[in-house]
């Protein structure tokens, strides 16, 4: 899922006495392989994981990692592990968090059964560097959205980003992280942009997998950056990890008007999300799901309703292995020429 | 003189109007796409030139509809833009405090809701095609009935049937259903123009308040049988322009008056070699299907990619 794959490679190949292997990044060829393997009606992050676990068995991998929870994600890793068994595949699956739960002793059996050798404290140590690599990584993310539109060397952002990435890769211990972190913020803040006073401002909420896989979102920040706008995405990793249960808490008790029970995998959220984003006047919110997510056309009607409360242009998208780009791309143009005619008002 | 041209190239009709420096219609022309977007245009300036009087020199050109891009290239346009945008902007030239406009084109459906001349809210069919005008052409040819004569047959019916049109399939075996067991052909067609309705209310216009004045355009505007159902659903009147189906032209058209500048464009576009070719690029596993624009053997475009390693080329 997007860069993730650094801290997680990180953490592995620190921790575990095995060969860690990167999935191939997700192409046309995976969303195909998932769909041809995948029951039609099945949610898409479905058929792009199974995709990328049939790359990876095909590149030679012989153990795979799947979490779970909150949704039908719960059902995941059980019906992928029958689907590629009875493909012929020969590996093992580990589900590190089951039924939503992460159970701290059962992930530490798991472990143990991937590698005799694992030694608890090194384990936290670099568990600890990797969840502090996530958190830059977001706080960087959040930058990059917020000033890429207004870039004024194209491609400026992207290129620091990679060479930030690559220097993550190699770092041994927090304080090190901590202070390469420090240098390319402030590189990152030495990039020019030119930002006028009246930008537009556009938040993306919606399902995790599509927010977070630019590949399964059809490069929609990308698009919206091209228009000029400023993005503001909550959902990240952090958040999935970290932050999570303070922001359904916090749902509950700021959404009272639109929302009495707590909803399913994210749906709370998105409802908090909407009344943010609302309440500080942005000029449009794009929510995006993948076809079928259920939590998520749960949702809609709230938002909905919490929009045209507060006057503002909202637009949905579902996203599936045949969703045609033309069509995304001419909705796109139209919101995006919709809420310069608002703002211009 | 000055005058400017807007092209309006849908799936099903290609439309085209020049307009003068007050926004009047000099020079009109509709004629079918039948697939070949380039032809269709060559053929439209054709006509649109020989209406036009020699005084008139073209200051702007733009493009909208499906085939916008493609065609906004080999007009050189100084504005392509979508069709949402040049719907609102041509119905607002004409009703200017228009509230809710609703569309019904050969492919796609839309409403646009405005707000003293801004628009506020917008939707499209995500879901398919069930009950555009491609739907309804077919379903004409299937019954044996003449597209145009399809509106004045609906009109005769007292006893509209049911026809479940959420989906095309669907509301194709509902269709041959009841006419196998014996429903009159007034009735099957004026229950198909009221499922029509109905699905556009459902789905594109789900939770949009539609206030008055209502437009209503595109193609399937000048179904009177759609638009018989659309006032009596609605329960108030619905505004069809003698233009309906030229908004989007008209819009476009405007728009491209707004961002003139000094250039004039030619309208003998016959001679140009105008042709594209796709490919399928093998650089990774995503094998984009890359199209490439030659204007006159010169490649001046391309598109499709999702990296970088075409642009460079061009």
């Amino acid at each position: 899922m997007a860069n993730y794959y650094i801290p997680a490679k990180y953490l592995f190949s620190n921790i575990l006495n095995v060969d860690i292997m990167i999935a191939p990044f997700i192409t046309s060829k995976t969303i195909e392989l998932g769909s041809k393997y995948s029951p039609d009606f099945v949610c898409t992050p479905f058929k792009y994981t199974l995709g990328s676990m049939i790359e990876a068995l095909d590149n030679g991998a012989n153990i795979l990692l799947q979490f779970g929870g909150g949704c039908r994600y719960g059902y995941y890793s059980e019906l992928q592990e029958k689907i590629l068994k009875d493909l012929g595949y020969k590996f093992e699956l580990y589900n590190l968090i089951n039924a939503g739960k992460a159970d701290v002793k059962r992930i530490y059996k798991t472990i143990k059964k991937i590698d005799k050798k694992f030694n608890v404290f090194k384990g936290l140590y670099y568990l600890f560097i990797a969840i502090n690599m996530v958190k830059y990584m977001d706080k960087i993310d959040d930058y990059i959205r917020q000033n890429i539109g207004f870039e004024v060397k194209k491609g400026s952002f992207d290129k620091l980003l990679k060479e930030m990435l690559e220097k993550f890769e190699t770092v041994k211990n927090p304080f090190s992280l901590y202070v390469l972190y420090k240098k390319y913020f402030k590189k990152f803040k030495q990039i020019k942009i030119n930002k006028p006073n009246n930008y537009l401002k556009v938040g993306v909420i919606g399902e995790l997998y599509t927010l977070m896989e630019p590949f399964s979102n059809y490069y929609l920040e990308k698009e919206l950056a091209s228009f000029n706008i400023e993005i503001k995405r909550f959902t990240n990793v952090d958040y999935l990890l970290f932050n999570n249960k303070k922001v359904h808490k916090k749902a509950l008790k700021n959404s009272k008007k639109y929302m009495k029970y707590k909803m399913g995998a994210d749906a709370s959220s998105n409802v908090y999300w909407t009344k943010y984003l609302c309440e500080h006047k942005y000029d449009g919110i794009i929510h995006i799901k993948s076809s079928f997510c259920t939590p998520e056309i749960g949702v809609m009607p709230i938002i909905d309703k919490i929009a045209s409360d507060y006057d503002i242009p909202i637009i949905y998208f579902s996203f599936d292995a045949n969703t045609s780009e033309i069509g995304i791309k001419t909705r796109l143009e139209a919101f995006y020429d919709m809420i310069e005619m608002r703002k211009k008002r | 003189m000055n005058c400017y041209l807007g092209v309006d190239i849908g799936s099903m009709s290609t439309k085209g109007v020049i307009i003068d420096e007050n926004n009047k219609i000099i020079a009109l022309s509709y004629i079918w796409t039948e697939g070949n977007p380039v032809e269709a245009v060559k053929k439209l300036i054709n006509i649109l030139k020989n209406q036009l009087d020699k005084k008139y020199i073209v200051k702007g050109v733009g493009t909208t509809g499906s085939a916008r891009k493609l065609i906004g290239l080999l007009l050189n346009a100084n504005v392509v833009k979508n069709e949402i945008m040049a719907h609102a902007i041509g119905t607002l030239s004409i009703y200017p405090d228009a509230k809710t406009i609703l569309e019904i084109g050969g492919q796609d459906s839309k409403i646009i809701l405005l707000n003293n001349g801004i628009i506020t809210d917008y939707a499209m069919n995500t879901l398919c095609a069930a009950g555009t005008g491609s739907f309804l052409s077919s379903q004409a040819k299937r019954l044996n009935i003449n597209i145009e004569d399809f509106g004045p047959l609906a009109l005769k019916s007292n006893n509209p049937v049911k026809i479940a049109a959420r989906c095309t399939v669907f509301a194709e075996s509902d269709l041959i259903h009841k006419a196998q067991v014996g429903y009159k052909k007034e009735d099957i067609v004026a229950g198909l123009c009221r499922s029509i309705v109905l699905n556009y209310l459902n789905n594109v216009g789900k939770g949009k308040k539609i206030n008055s004045p209502i437009i209503f355009q595109g193609g399937v505007s000048k179904n009177i049988g759609v638009l018989k159902y659309f006032k009596e659903i609605l329960g108030t009147d619905v505004i069809v322009d003698s233009n309906s189906h030229l908004m989007g032209a008209l819009g476009i058209a405007i728009l491209s008056k707004k961002n003139s500048s000094d250039k004039v464009y030619d309208l003998n576009i016959e001679n140009i070699e105008f042709k594209t070719k796709a490919i399928e690029c093998k650089g990774c596993s995503n094998n984009c299907e890359i199209l490439r624009i030659y204007k006159d053997n010169r490649l001046i475009d391309n598109w499709g990619n999702r990296c970088d390693k075409y642009i460079k080329n061009c």
